[in-house]
């Protein structure tokens, strides 16, 4: 520990902490525009001038180690003198534009000039012009307007992991660009706009929309892939203007994906508003007691077991539980099933199918294997965590399949199933790395589970860890990386059915063994249709409804309460910022409402009910599983195959984002790099 | 000093030829391992001395790719210092040095007899686009000012006349004696020494 002054109070602070860090420990706040916690210190800016005794000059906090016995002051005529000659400088070539510049209002610079800045400019020479920069349909550039503190360039290059952003010129003639204006090829490129201290770099599709102190702000969780990123919504009225993210140390840090952030105008577009059934092929608006009705007469008709459900990839926990509820008590049978492929389950305790080593967990592991799994796709956040482990700690990483620029090296193996049995037997090298390293992590993806050998490769990985003492009370290296937002919950609630892991429901349904098949937010689903009755339950107008013989409108995932479940298992509550448009209602509300006219009494009195009744549920199941004691599984036949990894269409790969227009152009944008062969 | 113009005609491809590429294999060995992206500068100027002293994109790109680093990196180096041209200059790129000690021995002079032969402005092509003129901060031969320099040669103690000559030379192709023009060797005092008269090797 190091003793130190700051403004004449005795403060006492770790070693390895900078003057800047040093002042925040002791609760005084310092201007800054270039340093960001997460990343690289540049110290261009200049704002954050402190002054130290017995240096004659002001010194740039942000770069200066604390050192023992230090004194700091921050607050005499001296620092304030040095930070307004800085705010001057900034200021020289910033066009005085805030009322038109969409960063107005939460602008760094526009906040610290009410403290530093002087009320008239010395200047009489014109202010520089910069021409605006293309970088992608995310990115709207207005680069007269950067005041170089290269935050933007250093999350390109060190958490994105794309080095396309640079600083070409130099003095006044020096412009942020990416290379030859090409649009920035990451799936993270979009939190530059929230690292941007001024409005230089600003959101395409926000561009204009609104003020941030006009929007109602709702803290929330994201549905977009499995890791759960912590949100904020804003709204404005009933339209979701924005989403930003919301520190979570443990899941997102304080950045968030893409399509996390820019799908939100998916729910502006094809929303269902209204009840909808079919007669002869053509959808006509319908009440909502006409369209339940029509169900209740056509459950009557129809043999219980003959009824099947389909639950999907944005469903939150509480409407999973219901339906589940539904089809127990009102229907007596339990044909739902939450997966659209035959992917492998074994749902004997909570660690076979959540990512037990934790998203912080990677960042200590010195050894990576992905089996067919290509995270940067599947979860965007989770694999800039690995990008994170790989430069703090320089580990190996190994893959199993070539699935393309991680953002990362890695060392690539055939992609045949054989590779792991051969590293499993000890034939192949990585076998001795798993085994000599500490903290090992293996990483099944969702298309291991769904090739044919998925079952041999689940339980020999997982017998193979457990038999040189990786899973263990302190470390879990076996990790599995859920497809979807409501994946672990479905698997939590038991929203299947299944003998060996197989997905029956999901075979009857291929051979046509039912008459009606309930889809809740289910788009996903490859059968051919014969003579059943679909019930489609959703928020947006897309491959489910197409089929569906009555439709029923839902809510989105910003529009009710609702659980949902991370990869690694930990519960988050989504709150409503928004309500169903039109005729829309929440979802678990169509169940309950449902459930009334066929049973003749709810299934729950009121949410508070439902939620409890959730919760009750949830901690007798987790109780349960962690109790008992997983079970050897034999009968394993191995096929030898080549692995395919599931092609993943990252921006279309939700009914939300595939009625986006941003997700679209973003879309396009990656097949015109691709097309022109400039990926490098 | 404006942002330097990328040029609008560019190269489809660039590669060195055999001679450069011996020569930036030996500039790669003067680096510690790992730390081969330094020679990054050398690199350049030797693409430079190869394309008739400007870089095409083309040839930051095999840069990029010969010392794995990414694009944006090249480029930004090769926008930051002046010496690095990236449209063409012609084959025999001429810097008149206009600094101090130069101007007020007549670099203005030299800047003349440029306009009349090469071309009215500065960055600019003559006709037959083999040659073009620019001025420059001090090249750091004060003591036979004024002086100018010709892709690697320093031409020294010029003045109008000698100066319009040894560009007529250049236009026409000659490669004139670079040097002194006023007879001296190097930078040795003229007509007779005033100091250091008792050291004889002086």
């Amino acid at each position: 520990m190091l003793k130190l002054k700051v403004n004449n109070q005795d403060v006492e602070v770790e070693e390895g902490l900078t003057v800047l860090q040093a002042c925040e420990k002791a609760g005084v706040e310092i201007p800054r525009f270039c340093y960001h916690e997460k990343l690289s210190i540049a110290g261009n800016c200049r704002m954050c001038l402190v002054e130290i005794e017995k240096s004659p000059k002001p010194v740039a906090s942000c770069a200066m180690p604390a050192t023992e016995g230090m004194n700091i002051k921050t607050n005499t005529k001296f620092v304030e003198k040095a930070r307004k000659g800085v705010m001057e400088f900034l200021l020289a070539n910033h066009p005085l534009d805030c009322p038109v510049c969409d960063q107005g209002g939460e602008c760094d610079l526009q906040d610290q000039s009410m403290f530093y800045g002087v009320d008239k400019s010395r200047y009489k020479e014109n202010k520089r012009f910069v021409p605006e920069k293309y970088m992608g349909p995310l990115i709207k550039t207005q680069m007269t307007r950067c005041i170089h503190c290269t935050r933007c360039i250093r999350f390109a290059t060190e958490i994105a992991g794309v080095s396309e952003l640079g600083a070409i010129g130099r003095g006044e003639n020096m412009q942020i660009t990416t290379y030859l204006e090409k649009s920035m090829e990451s799936e993270l490129s979009a939190n530059v706009v929230d690292l941007c201290p001024v409005g230089a770099l600003t959101s395409k599709p926000y561009v204009f929309e609104a003020r941030p102190w006009e929007l109602k702000k709702t803290e929330s969780i994201d549905v977009m892939d499995a890791v759960g990123s912590n949100i904020r919504i804003d709204t404005y009225g009933w339209e979701v203007k924005r989403i930003l993210p919301r520190i979570n140390e443990d899941i997102n840090e304080e950045w968030i994906s893409d399509k996390t952030r820019y799908a939100r105008d998916g729910l502006l577009n094809q929303r269902l508003d209204t009840p909808f059934v079919k007669y002869n092929n053509k959808f006509d608006k319908a009440s909502w007691r006409e369209a339940i009705n029509i169900i209740k007469e056509r459950i009557k008709e129809t043999d219980k077991d003959k009824i099947c459900g389909f639950t999907g990839d944005l469903v939150n926990m509480e409407t999973l539980y219901i339906f589940k509820e539904f089809f127990n008590k009102c229907l007596n049978s339990n044909n739902i099933d939450f997966r659209n492929s035959h992917s492998y389950l074994n749902s004997e305790i909570r660690e076979n199918y959540l990512f037990n080593s934790g998203i912080n967990g990677i960042e200590e592991s010195d050894f990576i294997f992905l089996v067919g799994s290509n995270p940067r796709f599947e979860a965007t956040m989770l694999n800039a965590r690995i990008r994170k482990a790989y430069l703090k700690n320089k580990l190996k990483i190994v893959s199993l399949n070539n699935v393309g620029d991680l953002t990362y090296p890695y060392e690539c193996l055939n992609g045949k199933t054989e590779d792991i049995k051969n590293i499993l037997e000890g034939k192949n090298s990585i076998s001795k790395d798993i085994i000599n390293s500490k903290k090992p992590i293996i990483i099944l993806g969702q298309s291991i589970l769904s090739c044919n050998s998925g079952k041999y490769i689940f339980e020999t990985i997982k017998s193979f860890l457990k038999k040189n003492g990786k899973i263990n009370s302190e470390w879990n290296a076996f990790n599995i990386i859920s497809e979807n937002a409501s994946t672990v919950g479905s698997i939590d609630l038991g929203i299947f059915q299944t003998v060996d892991g197989s997905n029956n429901t999901l075979s009857k349904l291929e051979n046509n063994k039912f008459e009606i098949v309930f889809l809740l937010g289910q788009d996903s689903l490859n059968f051919k249709k014969k003579n059943e009755f679909i019930i489609y339950q959703g928020s947006h107008g897309d491959k489910g409804a197409e089929i569906a013989d009555i439709i029923l409108p839902g809510a989105a995932y910003t529009e009710q309460n609702g659980f949902f479940t991370n990869l690694e298992g930990k519960l988050q509550k989504a709150f409503k910022a928004s309500y169903p448009p039109g005729e829309a209602k929440e979802d678990w509300k169509i169940i309950n409402d449902l459930a009334e006219s066929i049973i003749g009494k709810k299934l729950f009195k009121d949410k508070e009910e439902l939620d409890s009744s959730l919760l009750n549920y949830l901690n007798l199941e987790n109780e349960k599983k962690s109790s008992r004691k997983d079970s050897v599984v034999d009968n394993l036949v191995f096929n030898n195959e080549q692995i395919k990894l599931n092609n993943i269409d990252y921006y279309y790969s939700n009914v939300i984002a595939r009625s986006s227009k941003t997700m679209f152009n973003c879309r396009n944008e990656k097949f015109k790099l691709k097309s022109t062969g400039t990926e490098g | 000093m404006s942002l330097k113009k990328i040029s609008k005609e560019q190269p489809e491809q660039f590669k060195f030829n055999e001679k450069n590429c011996e020569i930036a294999k030996k500039i790669l060995s003067n680096y510690p391992e790992g730390k081969q992206q330094s020679a990054v500068m050398p690199l350049l100027y030797l693409v430079q001395e190869q394309n008739e002293n400007w870089i095409p994109l083309a040839a930051m790109k095999y840069i990029a790719k010969f010392l794995n680093m990414p694009y944006i990196k090249v480029y930004e180096v090769a926008t930051f210092y002046s010496m690095y041209n990236l449209s063409p200059v012609g084959k025999n790129f001429i810097q008149v040095c206009t600094t101090t000690p130069c101007m007020i021995r007549g670099a203005h002079k030299i800047v003349e007899a440029c306009k009349e032969k090469i071309s009215k402005n500065e960055n600019e092509l003559s006709e037959d686009k083999k040659c073009s003129w620019v001025e420059v901060e001090c090249l750091g031969a004060c003591v036979n000012a004024p002086m100018m320099q010709i892709n690697k040669d320093y031409y020294e103690d010029l003045d109008k006349e000698k100066t319009l000559k040894i560009l007529d030379q250049i236009l026409k192709g000659e490669s004139p004696k670079p040097g002194s023009y006023r007879g001296r060797l190097n930078s040795e005092p003229e007509n007779n020494r005033k100091t250091l008269l008792d050291i004889k090797n002086a």
